[in-house]
């Protein structure tokens, strides 16, 4: 093994605006996509557990379709095929006049391919609620939005904070995907620090430090929030 | 979208299955060396000695917090490196999926080790039998089985995760699409026709897993 090490490639002005440039992007594309995984994940799931056939039926579509194919595979159709299949001023539109148009791609693919998993961990939420609770907001002469609004959906939200916490990791893992669209997040200025200087290692050292401190940072966000949003004396809540 | 061009495909399935055998021979290594390492790994970590859990802890904690493009980049740059000469893409891109995949089998394998019974553990002692021997005979054989859902579901995920060794070039059924596509000039008729197939194996797969938990709850 040989290699020149030199550290110092990482504190050139350069390198490093690169690489805080690319956690800016890292960092927006994944907090952006995932309000947008939040808000569609969070209807998904609920409409798959409503009474009504065709909501619940068209929710489990989206779900399926959107966990089994890869998100590369998607990201690649959003920015490639989507403009191509659009009637012809709009996807002129999208090819030509979007503004940032890798960054909204990317935010959009990454956003609701997240939202399959979100609305899976909603769903499992609200089934997890016993069925007691909504049948006496029924008896109560309760209607279906108001049992949703007043009894399940508080109550789940806050039980699905600690399986969320894994999926909010994930999403900024997942936001790596948008350098194969050309945008220079993170990993992408890392590569190319390693191939403008060859010094690899120490260029993806750096990334790697900074995806770790990203994760220790929204850990800690994550179990404020956990601790915040707990259920005091709610069975099967503590370990 | 009138014009969708079924030729397209149809004139390049050649190309495309030899992309997709890639893609399949790679999950199958992978999940076989992810699943060896990664029970490796829990047992390390459930080992009760100190400094080889906490080396195992470190390393499942430091892989599953980075992305898997940057596991990728890190080991074509160093296999290469480690070796001391090239030895191709194909195994650079495995050495780093199996890396990868095993801190997660590890945590599946590390649930699935303690949710075998502790009485278990403690009727193999007392008929004599040493560590190896109780991991080997009582307690991995009970884990795997309560794990196979779970372990199938990875291999899903898997699969769709080596669709990233695009970003090496590796011909998998990703990279072969989007050759086909820019060659051709086909970009809708490719992209949308690897999603059906990914769709098409995921999803069964996925039923099967059902299945199998429906069989297994029985």
């Amino acid at each position: 093994m040989n290699y020149n090490w030199n550290w110092s490639v990482l504190f050139e002005p350069e390198y490093l605006g690169w690489l805080m440039s690319g956690l800016g992007w890292t960092i927006s594309v994944a907090l952006c996509a995932w309000v947008i995984a939040l808000v569609v994940g969070s209807l998904v799931g609920v409409g798959r557990t409503l009474p009504n056939k065709f909501i619940s039926t068209l929710c489990t579509a989206y779900v399926e379709l959107f966990r089994n194919v890869p998100l590369l595979v998607q990201m690649f159709i959003w920015y490639f095929a989507v403009p191509e299949m659009l009637p012809e001023d709009a996807g002129r539109w999208m090819k030509r006049d979007m503004p940032q148009p890798e960054f909204v791609t990317a935010v959009v693919a990454l956003g609701l391919y997240t939202a399959s998993r979100v609305a899976e961990q909603v769903r499992a939420g609200i089934e997890t609620v016993p069925k007691g609770l909504s049948s006496a907001a029924t008896a109560q002469g309760m209607s279906v939005a108001q049992v949703y609004r007043y009894v399940l959906l508080p109550i789940s939200f806050r039980l699905i904070v600690p399986p969320m916490t894994s999926e909010f990791l994930t999403v900024f893992k997942n936001s790596s995907l948008a350098l194969t669209i050309g945008l220079l997040e993170l990993t992408a200025q890392s590569q190319q620090i390693a191939e403008y200087t060859f010094q690899s290692f120490e260029a993806y050292t750096a990334a790697t430090i900074i995806y770790v401190l990203i994760a220790l940072t929204a850990t800690v966000a994550m179990t404020l929030l956990e601790r915040y949003t707990r259920i005091p004396g709610y069975v099967g809540k503590e370990g | 979208m009138g014009d969708f061009d079924f030729g397209v495909i149809i004139s390049n399935l050649p190309f495309l299955w030899q992309g997709l055998q890639l893609s399949l021979l790679l999950t199958l290594l992978a999940i076989l060396g992810g699943i060896v390492l990664g029970t490796l790994l829990a047992l390390a970590r459930l080992s009760g000695i100190k400094p080889l859990a906490l080396v195992a802890a470190a390393y499942v904690n430091l892989i599953r917090s980075v992305p898997l493009i940057l596991v990728i980049f890190w080991f074509y740059f160093l296999v290469p490196l480690a070796v001391g000469r090239p030895i191709g893409g194909f195994y650079s891109a495995l050495i780093a999926f199996v890396m990868f995949e095993a801190a997660y089998y590890s945590e599946i394998m590390r649930a699935g080790i303690q949710s075998v019974k502790k009485g278990q553990v403690h009727a193999g002692q007392a008929t004599g039998l040493g560590y190896w021997q109780i991991q080997r005979y009582v307690v991995l054989p009970q884990a795997f089985r309560n794990m196979i859902p779970i372990l199938v579901t990875q291999g899903i995920i898997l699969f769709q995760d080596t669709s990233l060794v695009f970003v090496v070039s590796l011909r998998d059924l990703m990279t072969a699409s989007s050759i086909v596509a820019r060659t051709e000039g086909r970009l809708v008729e490719m992209y949308l026709f690897a999603a059906l197939v990914y769709f098409v194996i995921c999803f069964s797969g996925s039923l099967f897993v059902r299945r199998l938990q429906a069989r297994m709850a029985t």
